[in-house]
């Protein structure tokens, strides 16, 4: 993304008058990319989950084990015994495959959640905005009772009803995550819906479908990125509390937070087993702090100056 | 959180009603809507969860005949709506039913494991209080030194950290190696049945009655849950603190109090502070708030037997009667404390009238 | 807010003098035993409704029964306890029981033949799911009257329907639900003809060594003396046992001599303590087995080939060995060892040369979907791995669903399975609690929902002559016929059944060196606390 800029495509990015507003919006990202890049913690951040990435996307090739392998005899083994990097579980599985393969299923559920919680909030948010009257008070009480749950108790409430599992992990996390989200995409509706251009859009006839569909959503989207990215780690570390608790995925899936679980059986004698998952849910959630630091100073400067 | 407006004023046709009454009467009927909402949507889950209570109640060697008697005896050949109906009208008369796993009223369970999660929450919030406005305050008067950089490292570390993976491992470290406080639990088992329960804080009936050792006990079980708790609200206060600060110590009347020659210390904590109090405030209800309904997993890692722990494993058991009864405790002090750190903001702070 | 201020001055007052805040190493007072369990499935102390194993271990040392086993000799089977004699009639439909003098109830009032005669109808009538093993002799709440009677303080009459094995009838009183409760403090606290129900799930009334002083569910349970109790003192005047969920918790606990009793350690929990001068481990064979069992409604798995190749591709060894170390025996059969005719055969062992063979021979060579159904416990999650493990090696696609005790027991009874891996513990000490249910099965159409029996439950049509057989053997007599009749029974089981029958416990109870007498219950009863010293 940074190193191929062409110096044409950067001075295109950089005009001081653009022509376009493709072109506008897209030096607004640059400049502020390039104000992101300046921040040292964020690009750790970064370059964390870009590590991430490459480890769920290259997991076949570059763990040394079958990930569910066992080997009854091989078992609770410490790092660095016989090729185990990591070690090995209760089952004689080779800790350090798992925690390769354990990072696409992180990742499949902060993608999953950072697409259905935001969307969901967005969603209502926008209709009770625009619509105003009764559907605003209805929505906006519905979004006050899900605020007022306890959410890691909703959360497990809606596993325990639709059954165990990362899909159902997903949903109810993202049941609970959504009134925030809401919230946010109420009050940029708002200020949106009586500003002039999308008056001089409905006087040219467009519906109200259309207009939040085509005009209200892409102006919400920033400020819910922002928000989402902060809030990557506590999904990550709800997903790892729901299957710390044997609520998320299932076994033999070699789920972070189940791991710790399964490990914390033989904390006192083979510290390994849950230490090792834990640091990796920290560094994750970390590196997703960290680039949400980043990047609300980037893009909130009210906040930042602060 | 109820700075939505309310429901439409109900008492339209009184015009004369004082303005705070009206406003009071809107808040209450959007607190019972809320709470009303909340018990139908657990109600809901409960009863679509695939795990059958009558199966809860009489275990696995039942016999159909048996089976068929307890499914009446529950009410579940009713239509849902009537059983949800029947429970509201029970909840109102404050019978929360009785729990299935535990073979005592869902009530008295509540006041049996309630102050146990309120003690460690107390607790927890003062912790984080004391530490976290300190530093707050600190990381905005030094801005960019190392006290804040140390602020925000800690905080950033607090946000990142699996609780219920630091509770093991403080477990480990300080119990099973160092020894240096208790073991999970709320007291030593000998001193089991010493405390009189009164209020249910142990802490606090131990003093009263002077049983040091029980005290003393009690407060090396504490500890560590607590000041767990109490580092990650300490992360949250101090981070608000600190950018509370900031927008106070830029204001011009900061400069001017400078310029006037008063000492830092009273610019700091006799004008600067002294604004965002009320803000504080709210942010410490926020924060209690969220120890209160958030301290499952800490619970569930220190066995310690309060209100999280006890809707999780009545949930794991199917006993619904103690997830709802759980829940709505749990839901109306979120709400109630909600309200009041609304109230408080509006009545204290000038600006928001 | 000026008293929390002075509250928290006092906190950190008590926490800096007493600097090192950890109780140094504590000792449990001599008279008072304290027991670490995992104690959350109490639900009741109500003889006729409490059916769990932490509950009868409450019962054992609570009420007493007619005949009972003797803790420091559980081989020599029942003796009298509340009984002094019995004698049965010359049709075997009649037993007279002679209740002995002496024995009190923790309210002061003297045991009779009528508190026998309520206790025993009660649980008949009020029909709680411990009651089939009272009822199967043909006790009903309407016959009561007549089949359960005193005729006077001292004697108490029972009539049978037919004539059982009276080593069966007299296994079945030593049973939770055969506990003699004190007639008037029941019937005092009785609510809406309740019979006491709903004041005894809280309180105690029995004539036993204890009484149940507190409870609080999921937290502990406090016993002290009977105070009329009628044997010997016992040592132990106050028992504590405390509900503590994790193995590591119970192992810091007990090597910091916090408490004298560890009853849920892990394999690795026990190897850590075994340096430790000052713990030792004692290993009692239980009664629980566990099994999986695969449902024949589904094709796949009704195919007798099939199973057996399941059965040979289940590393037994391995599991018991590494895992289950110390705390499972490799056990194929379905009686347990100590049982009155348990087989000690393992025709069975882990062997994929032999299990290919058998699926090559069944109808479905390439093996198929296999969804496992296993509750929430590490312990069972690691077998079931271990069984996807190598049933997969077979070419099965092997899915594992868990659930919740509460939503794995609602498929299984629903017969929605398709394996399921449980545990059986059996009910009373007679070898027909576990013949009955895991080889009977008198009518296999859903309609019958005879949802209590194991075999129905897999949907396994028993064959008529093993029906058969399992009912000859509860009313032989001769006890050498008897045993021979379970051992045939057995070794048929073992091979055609689709039960794949793993393990038995063993409980490796460690507590402190100076805890001497501490007995589980074996395989037959429960845990009893009178006879420990320290």
């Amino acid at each position: 993304m940074s190193g191929a800029t062409r110096p044409g495509l950067r001075a295109w990015l950089l005009a001081e008058e653009p022509t376009s507003r493709a072109q506008a919006r897209a030096a607004a990202w640059y400049q502020g990319w390039l104000k992101l890049r300046a921040n040292t913690l964020a690009m750790i951040g970064l370059a964390i989950l870009i590590l991430l990435t490459v480890c769920a996307i290259l997991a076949p090739w570059l763990a040394t084990h079958d990930p569910f392998a066992q080997d009854l005899a091989q078992r609770l083994k410490p790092p660095g015994w016989e090729g185990h990097i990591f070690g090995t579980d209760s089952l004689g599985r080779d800790i350090y495959s798992r925690l390769l393969h354990g990072a696409r299923i992180s990742l499949y559920i902060v993608l999953l959640v950072a697409l259905v919680a935001p969307a969901l909030g967005l969603l209502i948010g926008t209709v009770a905005g625009y619509a105003g009257g009764w559907i605003d008070v209805l929505l906006m009480r519905l979004t006050d009772i899900f605020l007022a749950f306890p959410r890691l108790i909703l959360a497990l409430a809606f596993v325990a009803a639709l059954g165990a599992g990362i899909e159902n992990a997903v949903l109810a996390i993202s049941l609970t995550a959504w009134p925030p989200y809401a919230r946010i995409a109420r009050a940029e509706t708002l200020t949106i819906r009586n500003s002039d251009f999308i008056h001089a859009i409905r006087l040219q006839g467009a519906g109200p479908a259309r207009i939040v569909t085509r005009h209200v959503w892409p102006l919400c989207v920033s400020s819910l990125v922002i928000r989402v990215t902060l809030d990557m780690a506590g999904i990550i570390l709800t997903a790892a509390g729901l299957g710390f608790l044997g609520l998320g995925a299932q076994p033999p899936s070699p789920e972070w937070g189940a791991m710790i679980s399964e490990g914390r059986k033989y904390l006192l004698d083979h510290w390994w087993v849950a230490t090792i998952p834990g640091i990796a849910i920290f560094t994750v959630s970390l590196a997703f702090n960290l680039l949400g630091d980043g990047l609300r100073d980037v893009f909130d400067p009210k906040e930042s100056a602060r | 959180m109820t700075d939505e407006p309310a429901c439409p004023a109900p008492s339209r046709r009184r015009p004369r009603l004082p303005r705070w009454t009206r406003k009071l009467a809107g808040t209450l009927a959007s607190v019972a809507a809320t709470l009303l909402g909340l018990l139908f949507v657990t109600f809901m889950i409960g009863r679509v969860m695939p795990i059958d209570p009558v199966l809860a109640v009489i275990g696995e060697r039942a016999t159909q005949e048996q089976y068929e008697q307890t499914y009446r005896e529950l009410g579940l050949d009713r239509p849902l709506l009537a059983q949800f109906g029947i429970y509201v009208s029970d909840v109102l008369r404050g019978d929360l039913g009785v729990s299935i796993r535990t073979g005592k009223p869902v009530s008295e369970d509540l006041a049996r494991v309630f102050p146990a999660t309120f003690e460690l929450a107390t607790l927890g919030t003062l912790i984080g209080v004391l530490l976290g406005v300190p530093l707050g305050v600190a990381a905005a008067v030094w801005r960019g030194g190392w006290v804040d950089q140390t602020a925000r490292v800690v905080g950033l570390i607090g946000y990142s950290m699996p609780i219920f993976w630091l509770g093991l491992m403080g477990l480990l470290v300080f119990y099973g190696m160092l020894g240096w406080v208790s073991g999970p639990g709320r007291i030593g088992i000998f001193h089991q049945g010493v405390v009189e329960p009164r209020t249910g804080l142990l802490l606090l009936d131990a003093l009263l009655q002077g049983q040091w050792a029980a005290f003393k006990s009690a407060l090396s079980h504490i500890i560590l849950p607590a000041g767990l708790l109490g580092y990650y609200s300490m992360a949250y206060v101090s981070r608000m603190t600190r950018s509370f600060m900031l927008e106070q110590l830029s204001a011009e009347y900061v400069t001017t109090a400078r310029v006037k020659g008063l000492s830092e210390w009273q610019v700091v904590w006799g004008h600067a502070f002294r604004n965002i109090r009320v803000q504080l405030l709210t942010v410490i209800a926020l924060a209690y708030a969220n120890l209160l309904e958030g301290s499952v997993l800490t619970e569930i890692i220190f066995a310690w037997p309060g209100i999280g722990s006890y809707i999780t494993t009545s949930l794991l058991a199917n006993d619904m009667n103690s997830v709802l009864g759980g829940t709505v405790l749990v839901g109306t002090i979120f709400v109630l404390l909600n309200i009041l750190s609304d109230m408080l903001y509006r009545f204290l702070d000038p600006r928001a009238r | 807010m000026k008293i929390r201020a002075g509250f928290i001055a006092a906190a950190i007052a008590a926490l800096t003098a007493a600097a090192p805040l950890a109780p140094a190493s504590a000792e449990t007072p001599p008279n008072m035993l304290v027991i670490a369990n995992r104690i959350d499935d109490i639900k009741t102390f109500d003889p006729a409704e409490s059916f769990e194993f932490a509950g009868a271990d409450v019962s054992r040392n609570v009420y007493e029964k007619l005949v009972n086993f003797d803790p420091l000799n559980l081989d020599a089977g029942f003796g009298p306890q509340l009984a002094e004699s019995w004698e049965i009639s010359a049709d075997g439909r009649t037993i007279t029981f002679r209740i002995a003098e002496g024995h009190r109830f923790s309210t002061g009032r003297e045991v009779t033949a009528r508190d026998a005669e309520f206790s025993l109808r009660r649980a008949v009538i009020l029909n709680k799911t411990p009651s089939f093993i009272l009822t199967q002799f043909g006790f009903t709440p309407e016959n009561v009257e007549q089949t359960i009677v005193a005729t006077d303080d001292r004697t108490l009459r029972l009539t049978l329907d037919k004539p059982y094995a009276l080593s069966f009838v007299l296994n079945c009183l030593t049973a939770t639900v055969g506990g003699i409760v004190d007639r008037e403090e029941a019937m005092a606290h009785e609510v809406d003809g309740d019979m006491g129900n709903a004041w005894l799930r809280t309180n105690t009334a029995g004539s036993g060594p204890y009484k149940v002083v507190a409870w609080k569910p999921n937290e502990s349970v406090l016993m002290d003396l009977n105070p009329h109790y009628h044997g010997p003192r016992p040592a132990m005047e106050r028992v504590i046992v405390q509900h503590i969920q994790e193995s590591a918790t119970q192992r810091l606990l007990l090597s910091r001599g916090d408490i004298d009793v560890a009853r849920n350690l892990s394999p690795e929990d026990v190897a850590g303590l075994r340096d430790d001068p000052d713990v030792k481990v004692v290993d009692e064979l239980r009664g629980r087995l566990m099994y999986w069992s695969a449902n024949q409604k589904n094709p796949l798995l009704s195919d007798p080939k099939v199973v057996e190749a399941l059965k040979w591709a289940t590393d037994y060894d391995g599991m018991a060995n590494s895992f289950l170390k110390g705390q499972y025996t490799v056990h194929q059969a379905f009686l347990p060892l100590t049982f009155l005719g348990a087989l000690d055969e393992k025709p069975w062992r882990f062997d994929m040369d032999k299990a290919r063979a058998a699926l090559a021979e069944s109808a479905h060579p390439d093996c198929g979907p296999i969804r496992i159904s296993v509750r929430d416990a590490q312990e069972r999650i690691d077998i079931a791995q271990s069984l996807q493990n190598t049933w997969s090696q077979l070419g099965c696609q092997v899915e594992l669903i868990v659930g919740t005790g509460a939503q794995t027991l609602d498929r299984y009874r629903a017969r929605e399975h398709d394996v399921y891996l449980g545990a059986w513990g059996p009910d009373y000490p007679d070898p027909h609690t576990n013949a009955g249910t895991f080889a009977f099965n008198p009518d296999n159409s859903d309609e019958a929902r005879l949802t209590g029996l194991l075999a129905w439950r897999n949907a396994w049509a028993v064959p008529a002559g093993m029906n058969e057989k399992t009912l000859a053997a509860v009313v032989e007599n001769d006890t050498d016929k008897r045993r021979a009749m379970y051992l045939e029974l057995q070794r048929e089981h073992q091979r055609i059944s689709p039960f794949g029958i793993m393990f038995q416990k063993i409980e490796q109870n460690a507590m402190r060196a100076n805890v001497n007498n501490f007995v589980a219950g074996g395989a037959t009863t429960a845990v009893s606390y009178w006879v420990v010293t320290k």
